[in-house]
């Protein structure tokens, strides 16, 4: 397709899922190059903006994960650059990586969040947080799901069962965001929905063998199972795709997200986050959603560069 | 319609049970970033090279016997270059003959045969604790029990070595082999000392016992000392595993096994089934650099850089480090080992310690049970020396303010996590 858009596919930079960004984007930039799109790797280092600029590309394909790929930095930067590209603009990229912000957000919009508390590290340093640490455990009642407050790929997340293990749990949790998300532990299906241009994706219900689904059971292949769609009864995938939706538009997302959500035993969808860069390596929720919904890879792909086409001459 | 990412699960060994992807290796690819100063990577400072020499033995391998570089060897490694191999062996003092070695690719390969050779699922193997990631996993990969013996700053503490044998003894089992790094350890920067050796050789016999002696580091000592092999104290005890990485180039991929005749059989076999043979190429390009540049001195420009590098770390650590946290003082080679105040965990401090563009590697990788949480592995062979000294700050501030925040998080009740390690937490205090 030599007359087709030229594409820079960023992922990389000197975020903490460096690594699996780079895997995203290496699968990305093969499925475009594959249905013969002129497609550019590029890492995000001190040379992007000179690299963009002579590039001569007509939109970049954003697979960055995690801090200044998600956080609105590098679409503000990209914004400036006048190039077009695939996912949120810079305000509902903020506001997504900021889960207080976002989850505050998603209850104003009438959905279901979990319980939570949000304590920063200046709270401890500084207000004397610790005397109230054993009022969380009363408050939201064991288990406690502490996590850090931005980022992804179940990075410093902890699941506590035991009120001695929470201060533990907290600092590590600190090591990725200086603000710690304290939630209750929901039980029930696990399940992730992708929006794809406003539209739900038929949901991917998440099935760890073993243990939670953190980093290992997320990133090594046959970890956890998958069932697509999920073994949801028709009212409950209803709702989780209505949740998916509402959760998209009341940040103001476009293109894509993935909303992580538990459906408990009630069959009420409980919203944990929203991740508007979602991964997209083999073992990644929104492919297995694409291959569920018939699109396939790489048409999911050509579908978010035409869509960042489209938004970048609908608002010029 | 289950969706199986991994079609293929049902059909794999057991011994690949277990590897999964981890985000400690995740953190990594960003350590690799220029603008972390990493002290990860035990990596020898290849750039001290003369790149000029280098290019003459390359080149001059190819110019008098291109062919026979890019043909084909012997399973066993080629003879001219296990003879220069024993000079290296007897610069260090340690005993053999051509015959007795086998050519590796690296030392990695001569753990993975010695393991192959020796272990089925199950089997107990006791090493240092920490120990070699590499040789964890060469031994974990062949399903083998990795029991650990404390150290302290005189190596493997032998008293607890003989415990864990009468341990053995007791429940009706014993050691495959004992696998020991005695020279500037690998995490732990110490070396065993010599009534400790000797201790180590008494107890091979009463216990009957074989031990494998993995040498990388023994010709880096600081003072040039030289403490005797294992190796020359119960030969027939003893497999040795040497390797050009560390006083040449990791990039020939040149290690050996110096083994008792029947076991040296037994290698040489399994590695034909592996891998054939070493590459020709890089062994001509060993040998060359062997037979023709001035390798004793190259080793002396190594140490003396290494030795620059150390004490720039140390004194970098006297200045930076708060209260509570201990480190190793290396006599040699490339590491420094560190031990945090109860509450950090260095795994979780690790992504805030790249945040702050400076890397180590956590402790809980030397220790195949869990143990090292508190623990960390510093290398100062391979940094720049003047990013040395920025390196140590960052780290230094950054456990500053960590200690600050486990004290704010848990307030009066101290932490008190897991002491289980047996790591060397001795040595110069902050």
């Amino acid at each position: 397709m030599p007359d087709g858009p030229s594409i820079a596919v960023l992922s990389g930079g000197i975020s903490l899922e460096r690594e699996v960004s780079l895997r995203s984007g290496s699968r990305v930039a093969d499925a475009l190059s594959d249905r013969g799109h002129q497609v550019a790797r590029l890492d995000v280092d001190g040379e992007l903006v000179h690299t963009l600029d002579n590039g001569g590309f007509d939109v970049a394909f954003l697979a960055l994960h995690g801090a200044a790929g998600e956080d609105g930095t590098i679409q503000s930067l990209l914004e400036l650059i006048g190039l077009p590209y695939t996912g949120p603009d810079v305000l509902a990229s903020a506001l997504a990586w900021n889960k207080p912000i976002a989850q505050g957000l998603f209850a104003r919009a009438g959905l279901a969040v979990p319980p939570r508390v949000t304590l920063s590290q200046q709270a401890f340093r500084e207000m004397g947080a610790t005397a109230a640490v054993d009022r969380i455990a009363t408050e939201l009642s064991l288990p406690l799901v502490v996590k850090p407050a931005s980022g992804g790929s179940s990075l410093g997340l902890t699941i506590v069962e035991d009120t001695s293990r929470l201060p533990q749990a907290i600092v590590g949790a600190f090591s990725y965001s200086d603000v710690v998300l304290i939630e209750a532990f929901i039980d029930g299906t696990e399940v992730a929905v992708t929006v794809l241009d406003g539209h739900a994706l038929p949901a991917v219900e998440i099935q760890p063998k073993e243990g939670a689904y953190d980093f290992a059971a997320r990133y090594t292949p046959g970890a956890t199972e998958f069932y697509v769609p999920a073994r949801l009864d028709d009212l409950a995938s209803a709702a989780c795709a209505r949740t998916a939706v509402t959760a998209t538009e009341s940040i103001g997302g476009r293109h894509i997200s993935r909303a992580d959500l538990i459906v408990d035993t009630q069959g009420t969808p409980w919203l944990l986050e929203l991740d508007t860069c979602p991964g997209l390596t083999e073992t990644s929720l929104v492919p297995l959603a694409a291959e569920a919904a018939e699109l396939g890879f790489g048409a999911l792909c050509e579908r978010l560069v035409e869509l960042a086409l489209r938004d970048a001459e609908s608002s010029t | 319609m289950r969706l199986d990412t991994d079609p293929y699960l049902s059909r794999y060994a057991t011994r690949v049970n277990g590897m999964n992807a981890s985000e400690i290796r995740a953190l990594f690819a960003v350590a690799a970033r220029p603008e972390v100063v990493s002290f990860a990577g035990g990596m020898p400072a290849t750039s001290a090279l003369d790149m000029e020499a280098v290019e003459a033995v390359v080149a001059g391998v190819i110019a008098d016997a291109g062919a026979l570089a890019l043909q084909y060897g012997g399973g066993q490694g080629r003879p001219e270059l296990r003879e220069l191999l024993v000079e290296v062996m007897r610069h260090e003092g340690v005993p053999g003959h051509a015959d007795d070695l086998v050519v590796t690719v690296g030392g990695q390969q001569a753990l993975e045969l010695v393991a192959k050779c020796f272990l089925d699922d199950g089997d107990v193997v006791l090493a240092e604790g920490p120990t070699y990631v590499g040789g964890i996993g060469a031994m974990s990969s062949h399903r083998a029990e990795v029991r650990h013996i404390p150290m302290d700053a005189d190596g493997m503490d032998v008293d607890l070595l003989e415990e864990a044998l009468e341990r053995l003894r007791a429940e009706g089992r014993r050691a495959k082999y004992v696998y020991t790094i005695p020279n500037h350890q690998n995490p732990a920067g110490v070396s065993l000392s010599l009534p400790r050796r000797e201790r180590l050789a008494e107890l091979a016999e009463r216990y009957d016992l074989l031990v494998v002696e993995d040498n990388p580091y023994g010709l880096l000592d600081f003072q040039d000392r030289r403490l005797p092999s294992l190796r020359s104290m119960i030969p027939d005890r003893v497999v040795y595993i040497g390797t050009m990485s560390k006083t040449f180039a990791p990039g020939v991929r040149t290690g050996w096994i110096a083994a008792p005749g029947p076991i040296r059989d037994k290698l040489v076999l399994l590695r034909e089934a592996a891998d054939l043979c070493p590459s020709n190429l890089t062994q001509m390009i060993v040998e060359r650099w062997l037979s023709t540049q001035p390798w004793r001195e190259q080793i002396k420009r190594f140490t003396e850089l290494y030795r620059t590098k150390a004490d720039a770390m140390l004194s970098s650590l006297q200045r930076e480090m708060p209260p509570g946290v201990s480190w190793t003082v290396p006599a040699g080679a490339f590491y420094i080992w560190l031990t945090v105040p109860a509450g950090i965990d260095t795994s979780d401090l690790l992504a805030k310690a790249v945040g702050r563009r400076v890397a180590y590697v956590p402790g809980r990788g030397f220790y195949a049970d869990g143990a090292g949480g508190d623990q960390l592995r510093l290398c100062f062979s391979y940094p720049e020396l003047e990013r040395i000294p920025e390196g140590i700050t960052r780290l230094g501030e950054l456990l500053h303010d960590e200690l600050e925040l486990v004290q704010a998080v848990f307030g009066d009740a101290a932490p008190s996590p897991d002491r289980r390690h047996g790591g060397p937490a001795t040595g110069v205090g902050g």
